[in-house]
Parts: C-alpha cells; structure tokens; sequence
C-alpha cells in the first residue's frame, strides 16, 4: 500500500473518529507523523481531486478519495485477519502496521482466497479498537471457537 | 502505523517471507485444485500444455517454498505447513469455468508473486538494517524467485496467445 493510500485511510478513519472533517493533530497521531507531514501530504491529495480541506476545520474525502480509502482499507482488513487466522500473530495490529507499507493490494487479493471475511468488510472496521469488531483471537481479547 | 516502503526488523523480514511461503503453497494448491475440479469435459479439454504448466508450477511453487523455509529457518521462525494452507484453499476454493479461466488464474498467481517479491525486494534494498539472515544471501535469492515468476508470467501469457 502506497503512502497515498496509508494517507487516505487514516483520513477516513478519522473522519468516523471526529464525525466530521479530519483534524491534521489526529492524523498526525493516527500516522506517527509530524503535523507539517500531514499538511503537506493533503496539499497533494487534494491537488489530485481526492480530499477537500477547509482550514480550520479539517479534510474530507471526495467520493474518489472515498472509494480509494475504502479500498486501503479492505486491504488492511485482510492483512490484519490473515496475520491473526492464518499466522497466529497475537501482536497483529503492530505488525500489521509494520507491514501494510509493502504489501500490494494485488497480493492482498490473494491472501483473501484463503481467509473468511465479514461481507459487509471495511464497514466492521472499529477505528477506536484499531481492528475488525469482527475479528477474534487471543489479540482482541475474545478467543477464537 | 509505519510510511516508506522499508523492512527494518528480523520480525518483519521473517513474517513478510512466511507470507511468501503462503503465496506459494496458494500457488501450489490451486493448481492442482484446478486439476481436480475441472468438470469431466472440461477436464479431457485441458490440453497437454495447460496439464503441464500446471504441473510445472506447482513444483516451482514448492521449490521456492524450500528456498523462503531455509531463509526462514536462520531467522528462527518457522512456517505454516503446505496441509494447513490446502485446507483452507479447499474451504474457499471456487473452480474457474473453463481452461481460460484457469489460465487467468494461473496467470495472476504468477503476476502476484511477482509482485510480491518486487516490492519485498525494494523495501530490504531500501533499509539499512542488518538482519540475522545474511543480506546478500536473501537478495540473491528473492531476485532468483522474482525472476522465476516473470518466466512463469510470460509463459502463461504465451500460451493464452496461441489458445487466442
């Protein structure tokens, strides 16, 4: 996943997180970055038609920006619920974190032909819990069956 | 969360080629489900070609799996077993159509692996970390797969040609 795409999706999230407009101060803390990083990430972003930012208030994603988050977002999804089903990683959100910069969606797409994700996926996304509502392991705190 | 293409730990470097070894043992799976699913009609169509090129990849998707669980092993760490893998294809397993359908498979298998071991290779060349695994070792290797895989895309491609 590009920076682009790692951009769009804490965007988004924080867009649920605040239910408005991202503020550059949660981005910054969602992307382990400096707020100048952020602003100027959102200049290109918005250069590109995929994020309105009104000063003061925050960014907000297009409908193409929505689509692209959307998808970053499945993408993340299915690493986190593969690190957790397939490999068992009980510290899965940091690493799935640590490895969501190299993985390509078109091998993503791959790794979801073996694992059993929700329909309804990147909408059971919790921003607040950093994972799935619908994801159990020892990691989230509920065990598997 | 972790912006820039790079790996910079053993635990990354390890869980990025447990990765690998899945996607080949997906590789391998698939194709001989492929194999076995076909219906009957279908199945006496799949030329003498088709039959060998999966026969041929799922042989070089095990033999890259042997070359990731020897990096892996010098990390550590082990992988998760070929029957694990199998079953859980097997669980989600839908068989394409028809030859065609087979080949575009085969083909994104080969193109995902591919771009799997591009971007792998990338992200170690662009840190400067030092892994428990000799650097230039994991290279040469993963560039030895990477290239496998292009040969193994356009052979798939070349086929879908002639079939054309």
């Amino acid at each position: 996943m590009n920076t682009a795409d790692q951009y769009l999706k804490a965007i988004y999230l924080a867009q649920r997180i605040e239910e408005g407009p991202a503020s550059t101060g949660t981005l910054a803390d969602l992307l382990e970055v400096s707020p100048a990083s952020v602003n100027e990430m959102i200049g290109k972003l918005e250069d590109q038609g995929l994020v309105e930012h009104e000063k003061y208030k925050g960014a907000t994603l297009t409908d193409e920006g929505l689509e692209r988050a959307h998808d970053a977002l499945q993408t993340y999804c299915i690493i986190e619920r593969f690190l957790t089903n397939v490999l068992e990683v009980e510290e899965f959100r940091d690493e799935a974190r640590a490895l969501e910069s190299v993985i390509d969606d078109t091998v993503a797409d791959r790794l979801d032909t073996i694992i059993d994700r929700p329909g309804e996926c990147p909408d059971c996304f919790d921003p607040e819990l950093d994972h799935c509502e619908r994801l159990e392991s020892p990691g989230t705190g509920t065990q598997c069956d | 969360m972790s912006l820039g293409q790079r790996v910079s730990t053993d635990r990354q470097l390890t869980r990025l080629l447990q990765i690998g070894v899945v996607l080949e043992e997906v590789v391998e799976s698939r194709a001989a489900h492929h194999l076995e699913t076909l219906p009957p009609e279908e199945r006496d169509a799949v030329d003498e070609e088709v039959r060998a090129l999966l026969v041929d990849a799922a042989e070089e998707s095990a033999d890259h799996r042997d070359r990731l669980e020897d990096l892996i092993a010098d990390l550590d760490a082990e992988t998760v077993p070929y029957e694990e893998i199998n079953a859980l294809v097997d669980a989600q397993y839908g068989p394409p159509e028809d030859t065609d359908g087979v080949l575009y498979d085969q083909l994104a298998n080969e193109e995902t692996a591919y771009k799997f071991y591009d971007d792998l290779i990338e992200a170690i060349e662009a840190s400067d970390s030092e892994f428990a695994v000799d650097r230039e070792r994991l290279l040469e290797t993963l560039r030895t797969l990477r290239e496998e895989e292009k040969e193994g895309a356009e052979e798939v491609t070349e086929i879908m040609e002639r079939r054309a």
